[in-house]
């Protein structure tokens, strides 16, 4: 890739805590609504990091009254106002996709035993 | 109103607004600053138009009467040699034109050398429909009847067949600039611009 573009994409990246595939994070977002700004917060297990760069995205799922809930959002973003790491994840995978055939308990991540 | 010069993709990227956070793609082009060669009139030429030049390489580089032509307005040796007709805002002999001259928000199209294909068949050149994969067929991605038998007992020109496909100029139209650095002379447009990374590119306002 060409030194400028990755110059380009450098200067848009954020600062982002360390998160994987498995954890639990709190992703405060920023939603506009007609003129007024406010903070939506989504909580859920990380299933997926995807991408490099500025371009890099992470999908969070939750269950949210009875049904499954998936959000994608882009890691460096503007509307991203926080990430808070909970719960770092015991897991073997990088992609979480089997937890979405899963229901109730056997939806749960292990949580990592320091 | 009449804007033009030429550059270079470098590639493209995605930019960010940091209000609304809405995710715009970009080309980034590497544009100028391009020598004026040569201004024509219509009293003179016939026609109004603008010549720059782009891309300095070693004199050795380029044919002699395209040196010469240079050398008589004081420029050194560049590559690329383009007319721009209706001429360019601003533009003088022997003075440059930059990415300065545009702003954000103009309108442009961009024309380029697109991507080389090689030999393809009907069905990417074309996009013809393929035939069944399964059942014993024999028809899988052959282009099928090319014409009657005796009567006309020839194939009519223009009929689509395989042949080389891309490499071939192609103008990107209803593009918009969406940023100007004029630091490093680069302009970034949103959406995809004919031809491959580090391709030559002519943008027109």
């Amino acid at each position: 890739m060409s030194t400028i573009i990755q110059d380009i994409e450098r200067r848009q990246l954020r600062e982002v805590p360390r998160f994987k595939a498995g954890d639990t994070v709190r992703v405060h977002f920023k939603v506009i609504e007609g003129t007024r700004a406010r903070l939506q917060v989504f909580e859920g297990i990380v299933i997926k990091r995807q991408g490099a760069g500025v371009r890099e995205t992470f999908t969070v799922r939750k269950n949210s009254f009875g049904v499954g809930v998936e959000r994608t959002f882009p890691l460096h973003s503007p509307k991203i106002d926080k990430i808070e790491v909970g719960a770092i994840g015991d897991v073997h995978r990088a992609k979480l996709y089997y937890l979405r055939g899963r229901v109730g308990k056997k939806a749960r991540v292990r949580e990592l035993r320091q | 109103m009449a804007k033009g010069i030429l550059g270079r993709k470098l590639g493209m990227t995605q930019l960010f607004d940091p209000e609304t956070g809405a995710v715009t793609a970009v080309t980034v082009i590497q544009a100028g600053p391009c020598p004026v060669v040569h201004v024509k009139t219509e009293a003179v030429d016939g026609y109004d138009a603008v010549q720059l030049a782009f891309d300095a390489v070693a004199e050795r580089k380029i044919s002699k009467p395209e040196l010469g032509h240079l050398a008589a307005k004081g420029i050194g040796a560049y590559r690329r040699l383009v007319e721009f007709r209706g001429g360019i805002d601003g533009a003088v002999e022997g003075e440059a034109v930059t990415v300065e001259l545009f702003q954000p928000g103009d309108a442009v199209k961009v024309a380029g050398i697109g991507i080389g294909k090689g030999f393809q068949g009907t069905i990417k050149r074309h996009n013809f429909s393929s035939g069944p994969r399964g059942h014993g067929s024999h028809n899988k991605r052959a282009p099928g009847s090319i014409g009657a038998s005796a009567t006309p007992s020839r194939v009519f020109k223009g009929i689509k067949l395989p042949g080389q496909m891309g490499a071939k100029r192609v103008t990107q139209l209803g593009l918009k600039i969406h940023e100007v650095d004029a630091e490093r002379n680069l302009l970034l447009v949103k959406g995809s611009v004919p031809g491959p990374k580090n391709g030559f590119v002519e943008v027109r306002g």
